[in-house]
């Protein structure tokens, strides 16, 4: 397979990143300095309900988001060990590992996370949450909530329903107790709005990659993601993807793509492998191939059909639930079909990722449907998303190579 | 039938899960219910007139299952499918997957996908136990259960029916922990590798036959008069999720060790609590599930865990606790550093062990078994 070498910068400018970068610089700023402001700070996975945080005016932080920050600032080994050392097993989460590791050692890309007053966890994206959310309680001995949304393996049931609803409630009184106020259910509704429409444009974001060439790939949907993760609900959100779908939708009517000889287009599985971002993404590209589309980005827009946005917190703890990370493998790979077709790929890459059971397992039998449903190649990266010691870059590039190959037969 | 007679038989259902499933079948013409978790109600199945068996695993290499589910999931999981794929589950009439972790629950998905000759039923019981709302949730999920049982089976589970599967079950709690009690008293009345075949062997054997064996071994074991023991074995508790390593107790009782106790999924911790009986059979269940001792892939406030650990420690004299774990277990190993700090500062030494289900204790793991007992043995020495 011929490399392409000469690789221009200029077609990868985009005026949105440095924006991006000051948003959430100054996000992480307010975060850290939230006791100057009289604010309180809750930490919340990264699949929770967290506009009646944004209603309440209190501020969410992500450890999962600080996660991803340590694997791409390439101290995750050193975090993780750390874990390793009080006695977690190396085969644990590394986003849990590097958290737990960074808040006994301190320091880290953003100098540590602010104390949280309060926790929010919601096990809709895995049961790993739910124990981590237990140690940081223990350990900042603060209180916790845990919003327990039953798996959809096939269907959503009615009991399901009521016990999702009947949770939204007691989010809020939870939130009023902590908060010693009223939840402000005006503003809710403002804000619930405010998500929804948030959750339309990321979705019409990333549907720019259908264009041929893309004009931005997973790598870069990766970047723009934490806005929609970390602050869905407010003002800030809406005015920075509403400015880069303008600048994706102009690349697209002016034919610039992100890779520049944009021939191979693939869909990515998994989280990312945050310390590898840049490697890969330019192993691709001189291979010609745009990684145009992937399944996890789209998790944050996969539910907005059972959000009613006239009454967000009716509807939301069924959208909570019913997202991508908590239902069937079948119904995973029905979805990963609908994206094959909808980004014209022609081949699927899905990193099997040690840190992430509930995604990883299953991705044999939706490899074997892609396979069958769409006579895709496949290929499957093992590795971790957080910590280098699990990555062969050798064995990758191989891997990555005897793919190209198989594509360029078909 | 004597002690050594009655615990054959349960090591025989242990050693030969499938053979005493398809006899069993044949025998009673009944359906088997299969399912992979210890919270499981098991009374509504047998007041289905079926038969709850409990499976653990039993391939020794994964061949079939690799092609499935990587290798790093736990070997619980990987033996369980092999057996399955390979045809060894062929008895089996229904498949029910109680929710516990991540990897158990994404079995449950690549189950539904390849195996086709079973009715496959989730169970999607709460994570969180200690919510109102979840105890409701939890109350509906044993009716929803019930009802697809009935549907599946053509039947009508009466509350009659689910009552007196509560008596029985119950007599083999109580009788599990009789024996239990006895083992803790007097270690050598019975090893730690039978008694655990026992209650493991109550999982798949019949349960009318279980509960009047296990009644009968713990009359017969009371007879027994041991030679004195002094000063005494050292008291282990052993704590994790399945232990299927009977010779991990021979290890420990070569060093004048015994396991006096457990937490474990295939110990006290599928007997540790009988259900009321009285009206409202199925809300029994469900208060059972709540108020039994808390698995770590499950909720119950921050520090439910350790304090039960703690009073377990405390009741049974326990001199160290051996952590016994899969590798690849998410639940437990989260847990596993706080609560050996919480033992540190108790002054009870711990140690852990990871193992797999279907390899033996390999040496590495022996020695550390044998150096552990020898610093507690030791302990008694100084002054
Ligand atoms: S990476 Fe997977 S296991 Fe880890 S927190 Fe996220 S969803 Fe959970
Ligand atoms: S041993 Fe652990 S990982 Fe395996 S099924 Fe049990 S709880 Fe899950």
């Amino acid at each position: 397979m011929k490399k392409n070498k000469a690789l221009s910068k200029s077609h990868r400018y985009m005026e949105s990143v440095p924006k991006m970068k000051k948003i959430m610089r100054n996000y992480y700023l307010k975060a850290k300095y939230a006791r100057y402001f009289g604010k309180k700070v809750a930490w919340i996975t990264s699949g929770g309900p967290v506009e009646p945080l944004i209603a309440m005016g209190i501020i969410p932080v992500y450890p999962e988001n600080h996660g991803a920050m340590i694997g791409v600032s390439h101290t995750g080994a050193k975090f993780c060990e750390v874990a390793e050392g009080m006695g977690y097993s190396g085969d644990l989460c590394s986003y849990a590992r590097a958290d737990i590791g960074c808040s006994v050692a301190g320091g880290g890309p953003v100098g540590g996370l602010p104390k949280p007053d309060m926790l929010i966890c919601c096990n809709n994206i895995c049961g790993t949450v739910l124990k981590w959310y237990e140690i940081q309680a223990r350990r900042f001995q603060v209180p916790l909530f845990i919003f327990d949304t039953p798996f959809v393996h096939t269907k959503f049931t009615k009991e399901a329903k009521s016990y999702v609803d009947q949770q939204v409630k007691d989010y809020i009184r939870f939130l009023e107790t902590v908060m010693k106020k009223r939840f402000p259910y005006d503003k809710m509704n403002v804000v619930g709005k405010r998500s929804v429409e948030a959750m339309g444009l990321w979705q019409q974001i990333l549907d720019t990659a259908a264009a041929r060439p893309a004009p931005f790939t997973a790598f870069d949907a990766f970047f723009h993601l934490a806005l929609i993760v970390t602050l869905r609900g407010t003002g800030t959100v809406l005015r920075y993807y509403r400015f880069l779908l303008d600048e994706l939708n102009r690349r697209v009517e002016n034919g610039i793509g992100m890779v520049e000889n944009e021939q191979y287009r693939f869909l990515w599985d998994n989280l990312p492998i945050w310390h590898r971002m840049r490697w890969l993404s330019k192993t691709f590209a001189a291979r010609n191939a745009a990684l145009v589309a992937d399944t996890y980005t789209s998790a944050w827009c996969g539910t907005v059909d059972y959000i009613d946005e006239n009454d967000f917190l009716g509807s939301m703890g069924e959208a909570y639930t019913r997202i991508y990370l908590n239902i069937g493998v079948d119904k995973m790979a029905e979805k990963v079909l609908k994206m094959i077709d909808k980004y014209h790929v022609d081949g699927f890459v899905m990193h099997s990722n040690r840190s992430c059971k509930p995604y990883s397992f299953g991705q044999y039998d939706i490899q074997k449907i892609v396979q069958r449903e769409r006579g895709l190649p496949v290929l499957i990266l093992e590795s971790d998303m957080v910590d280098p010691r699990k990555f062969s870059e050798g064995q990758v590039e191989t891997r990555i190579d005897a793919f190209m190959e198989m594509v360029g037969q078909k | 039938m004597n002690a050594s007679e009655i615990i054959g038989k349960f090591r025989f259902a242990v050693e030969n899960p499938f053979e005493t499933a398809r006899q069993l079948k044949e025998d009673q013409q009944c359906p088997v219910v299969c399912h992979t978790c210890s919270y499981f109600p098991e009374e509504i199945v047998l007041a289905a007139g079926a038969h709850p068996m409990r499976l653990f695993g039993q391939s020794t290499s994964i061949i079939r299952a690799d092609a499935h589910i990587q290798a790093y999931s736990c070997s619980l999981v990987r033996s369980v499918f092999e057996d399955a794929l390979s045809g060894e589950l062929d008895f089996a009439d229904v498949m029910v997957f109680p929710h516990s972790c991540d990897t158990m629950q994404r079995l449950s998905d690549i189950w539904r996908l390849n195996m086709k000759n079973t009715v496959h039923l989730d169970l999607l019981f709460p994570v969180h136990l200690k919510s109102e709302a979840a105890q409701d949730y939890l109350k509906a999920v044993l009716i929803r259960f019930q009802r697809e049982l009935e549907e599946t089976l053509n039947i009508t589970i009466t509350e009659h029916a689910v009552s007196e599967a509560i008596s029985l079950m119950n007599r083999i709690r109580h009788a599990l922990h009789s024996l239990y009690e006895i083992r803790s008293r007097t270690p050598l009345r019975i090893s730690g590798s039978d008694l655990s075949y026992v209650v493991q062997g109550t999982m798949i054997l019949d349960r009318n036959e279980a509960a009047d064996l296990l009644e009968q071994l713990a009359f017969s074991l009371e007879e027994i008069r041991p030679s004195a023991e002094s000063p005494g074995p050292k008291r282990i508790l052993l704590s994790g999720g399945v232990c299927l390593h009977p010779d991990i107790h021979s290890i420990i009782e070569e060093q004048g060790g015994a396991v006096v106790w457990d937490d474990l999924c295939t110990g006290s911790r599928y007997f540790d609590t009988p259900v009321s009986e009285g009206p409202a059979p199925i809300d029994a269940i469900a208060d059972r599930f709540i108020s039994r001792a808390v698995c770590p892939a499950k909720h119950s406030g921050i520090t439910r865990r350790s304090e039960e650990l703690s009073e377990l420690v405390s009741k049974y004299n326990i001199d160290g606790v051996i952590f016994l774990f899969l590798k690849f277990c998410d639940p437990h190993g989260f847990d596993y550093p706080d609560l050996k700090t919480t033992f540190e500062e108790a002054g009870v030494p711990s140690l852990l062990l990871e193992v797999e289900t279907g390899k033996p204790v390999d040496g590495p793991t022996r020695t550390r078994v044998e150096t552990f007992l020898q610093i507690l043995n030791q302990g008694n020495n100084l002054p």
